[in-house]
């Protein structure tokens, strides 16, 4: 098979976008990543304590408290930004997978991402996990 | 030791886990978890914590590389996912009914059953799909040395309830199951190993993800640990997926089933010992 015959990428249209979303994703996370981990280490200096759970500061747990952090040029809110931005990509992706298989009109993947989305939407939001 | 220091030895072994979570279809726990708890001896919250994001990571890397490669199969992906999810959540609700260290032990004999099935396994393509795999479109071509290979797909109902299995038992002991599916893959639905691993990795991310979310709330996640493990994994995915489009599936078998097995001991360990 040619690999640069239009024909080739016509047929792997919904592959190739959904390749594509996962690339982006990743690499916006760490690029934040990096740019957090390098404030981070300007501002901290020591090791912090991970020999007893107390839990990361609160701040660092929901949204909210992190883009605070992210406003103020915080590195560990920059950094735990980017987890969040890691944790959305592949949910995102199922989401995405719903309008690729709508552009490649199959009907049936259209109705399997759903149902995969559905259930994971319930699962976060019933703290479950899934 | 200086907080530099340390983030890089951590990023070393992220990068590690990477690398063989793009080889064997497996998450990062392999690696990050005994270097965190053993070697650093920290609690092991924060250690799941890190290799639930070194999970993500690899996932999406490796998956990534591999889509554009054209070994994934994103149909057979996006099919046993819904078994993988639904399984998860049965998981996680029934997870407080049951004694977590009886199913890790079950666990742990299950993989080393699969770790030799999988050495003794011949790689046979099976040429034409099962009358319901047609029907899901799920068989398909992957480049190889030898230029494009065709496959086709069976017991897709066997491999559904194996990828549900491999769901319940990620929700009960709270790690990814990706030993499960490539087994699911490979051994039940005749899935060439590099697609069935592949596809593994491009699974593993979704069901990681959507625990993520609760871990990150209960504040398993911390940033000095998130950021090598973001950024050591995804090289080392990178890396792994370059290794993987030529190696023979021989040694991706035996890399795999070495994996697996200690994996399993690491296991039963944690069941005998009550940590998980």
């Amino acid at each position: 098979m040619n690999w640069f015959s239009s024909q080739y990428w016509q047929q792997r249209d919904m592959e190739h976008m959904i390749g594509k979303w996962l690339r982006a994703g990743v690499f916006l996370s760490a690029t934040v990543a990096l740019l957090g981990g390098i404030l981070y280490l300007q501002q901290v200096h020591e090791i912090p304590d991970y020999k007893t759970f107390h839990g990361a500061a609160a701040q660092f747990r929901h949204l909210p408290g992190i883009l605070h952090g992210v406003a103020a040029f915080d590195g560990a809110s920059i950094i735990q930004l980017a987890v969040v931005l890691l944790i959305a990509t592949p949910i995102l992706r199922i989401a995405f997978s719903v309008l690729a298989f709508a552009i490649e009109k199959d009907k049936r993947y259209v109705i399997i991402s759903l149902i995969v989305l559905c259930i994971i939407l319930f699962g976060m939001f019933s703290g479950l996990g899934g | 030791m200086s907080l530099a220091l340390f983030t890089l030895i951590l990023l070393l072994g992220a990068f590690c886990a990477g690398m063989l979570g793009a080889l064997t279809g497996l998450g990062g726990g392999v690696v990050l978890i005994p270097l965190i708890t053993l070697g650093f001896g920290y609690d092991i919250r924060y250690a799941i914590g890190t290799s639930l994001i070194a999970s993500i990571a690899t996932s999406s890397g490796a998956a990534a590389a591999y889509i554009k490669e054209g070994i994934t199969n994103i149909r057979i992906g996006m099919f046993l996912e819904i078994a993988t999810t639904s399984g998860a959540i049965i998981g996680a609700a029934v997870a407080i009914l049951i004694p977590t260290h009886f199913v890790a032990m079950l666990f742990g004999l299950v993989l080393l059953f699969s770790a030799v099935m999988t050495l003794h396994k011949q790689e046979e393509h099976i040429a034409v799909n099962s009358p319901f795999a047609a029907k899901l479109k799920m068989g398909g071509t992957y480049p190889s040395k030898q230029g494009m290979v065709s496959y086709g797909v069976r017991n897709v109902f066997g491999g559904y309830l194996i990828m549900t299995l491999a769901g319940i038992l990620s929700g009960i002991l709270g790690i990814g199951s990706g030993a499960v599916k490539v087994v699911a893959m490979d051994i039940m639905m005749r899935v060439p190993f590099k697609v069935s691993t592949t596809t593994s990795n491009f699974m593993v991310g979704v069901t990681t993800a959507a625990s993520a979310v609760v871990y990150l709330q209960r504040g398993y996640i911390q940033p000095g640990l998130a950021l090598p493990a973001i950024i050591g994994v995804l090289l080392g995915a990178m890396a792994g997926s370059k290794i993987l489009m030529n190696a023979q599936v021989k040694w991706l078998r035996i890399l795999f089933s070495i994996v697996i097995g200690l994996m399993a001991f690491e296991m039963i360990y944690n069941g005998i010992t009550h940590k998980l």
